[in-house]
């Protein structure tokens, strides 16, 4: 380990915290996405029906992610 | 590689202190006041970009109403379909050709006031969306909450209310041992607060996003050592895609917004389904 300085790490805990709480709603909207665009593929008369649905899901799943990004400022 | 990974790593800290890279932080969201300082009616840089933003729709939506032709100009045109998309594309869709009528004002509204006042985080010189702070989704989320509670109260009675939504039906009974306390969870606390939070964290973030990747533009372009000036071009380059970026969220928030108070009115009022 001769010739490298040790580096002091600061910041905080929360921003690996939220790196984590991000992956669910990754996970999900990958999911999300993937099946509204395959059912798409399948049926394309159905495509307006299922955008909208699709809308629907992705708010519900992305508020995951962001309560991710307020927790912190409520819990300090 | 590694070099230059840890250059960057001291520079910019130490840059910090004398030469400007200022990070953007929550202060951004709390400017000093202007006006009436210390009042219930403070007014500070955000609520101006509102009152701007208000401004601005009253405006071009009473222009488009008095200049209204029956054979429309390209502003009309715009204005009628997003219109006719929120009465037909959200609120029939979702709550049913009677229902949709009735509701389709509130959602129209909806959809106007949450995109102007979103709008104006990418506007220059205003560069904060109106609805970047909890206190505005905060009356959104509380008027859609109220609309909800009162009509499908007046629709159903307070028992056929409660009971469509607290105990739904087609489930075993000792499963509302579990799904009760969820769903009032859900209509009494849940729907308002995500609501709220979905809208406010969403415009917060896009502007700690934009305003991060500007001012590294601008501290890597003017304070920069050498060789590291070549990374403000990645910046720009991030930020510009951002800024679109930002357009179709504020776009995508406000039919958010207009399609959940959809959802949670038809889910309020026909529980059934």
């Amino acid at each position: 380990m001769k010739g490298t300085t040790p580096v002091d790490i600061t910041g905080n805990l929360a921003v690996i915290g939220y790196g984590l709480a991000a992956i669910g709603p990754g996970i999900g909207l990958g999911i999300l996405f993937g099946k509204t665009i395959e059912s798409m593929a399948r049926q394309p008369e159905m495509s307006g029906q299922l955008r909208s649905t699709m809308f629907i899901g992705l708010a519900f799943i992305e508020v995951f992610g962001l309560l991710g990004l307020v927790t912190p400022f409520i819990f300090p | 590689m590694e070099t230059a990974l840890s250059s960057l790593a001291t520079i910019l800290p130490l840059a910090a202190d004398d030469s400007g890279f200022h990070a953007p932080s929550l202060a951004d969201f709390f400017p000093p006041a202007v006006l009436f300082e210390g009042t219930p009616f403070e007014i500070n840089r955000i609520m101006i970009v509102r009152f701007i933003a208000t401004a601005a729709l009253l405006i071009i939506i009473v222009l488009a109403a008095k200049r209204a032709k029956l054979v429309p100009g390209r502003g009309q045109v715009i204005i009628e379909m997003v219109m006719s998309f929120a009465r037909k594309g959200i609120a029939e869709e979702i709550l049913g050709e009677r229902l949709g009528k009735k509701y389709a004002p509130v959602i129209t509204t909806i959809l106007f006031s949450v995109f102007f006042l979103n709008i104006t985080g990418v506007v220059p010189f205003l560069n904060i969306a109106g609805t970047s702070v909890i206190g505005l989704p905060l009356i959104f989320a509380l008027w859609v909450f109220a609309l909800y509670l009162i009509d499908a109260v007046r629709a159903l009675g307070v028992g056929g209310f409660l009971k469509g939504q607290l105990f739904p039906p087609g489930v075993p009974k000792f499963v509302y041992i579990v799904l009760t306390p969820v769903e009032f969870l859900q209509v009494f606390l849940l729907r308002p607060a995500t609501l709220t939070i979905r809208l406010f964290a969403n415009m917060m973030a896009g502007h700690l996003l934009l305003a991060l990747c500007f001012s590294a533009t601008s501290f890597l372009f003017f304070h920069a050592a050498g060789g590291l000036k070549v990374a403000g071009v990645v910046t720009l380059a991030g930020g510009f895609a951002f800024y679109l970026l930002e357009i179709f969220v504020a776009a995508l928030q406000a039919y958010v917004f207009a399609i959940l108070t959809a959802v949670y009115l038809q889910m309020a009022i026909e529980p059934e389904h």
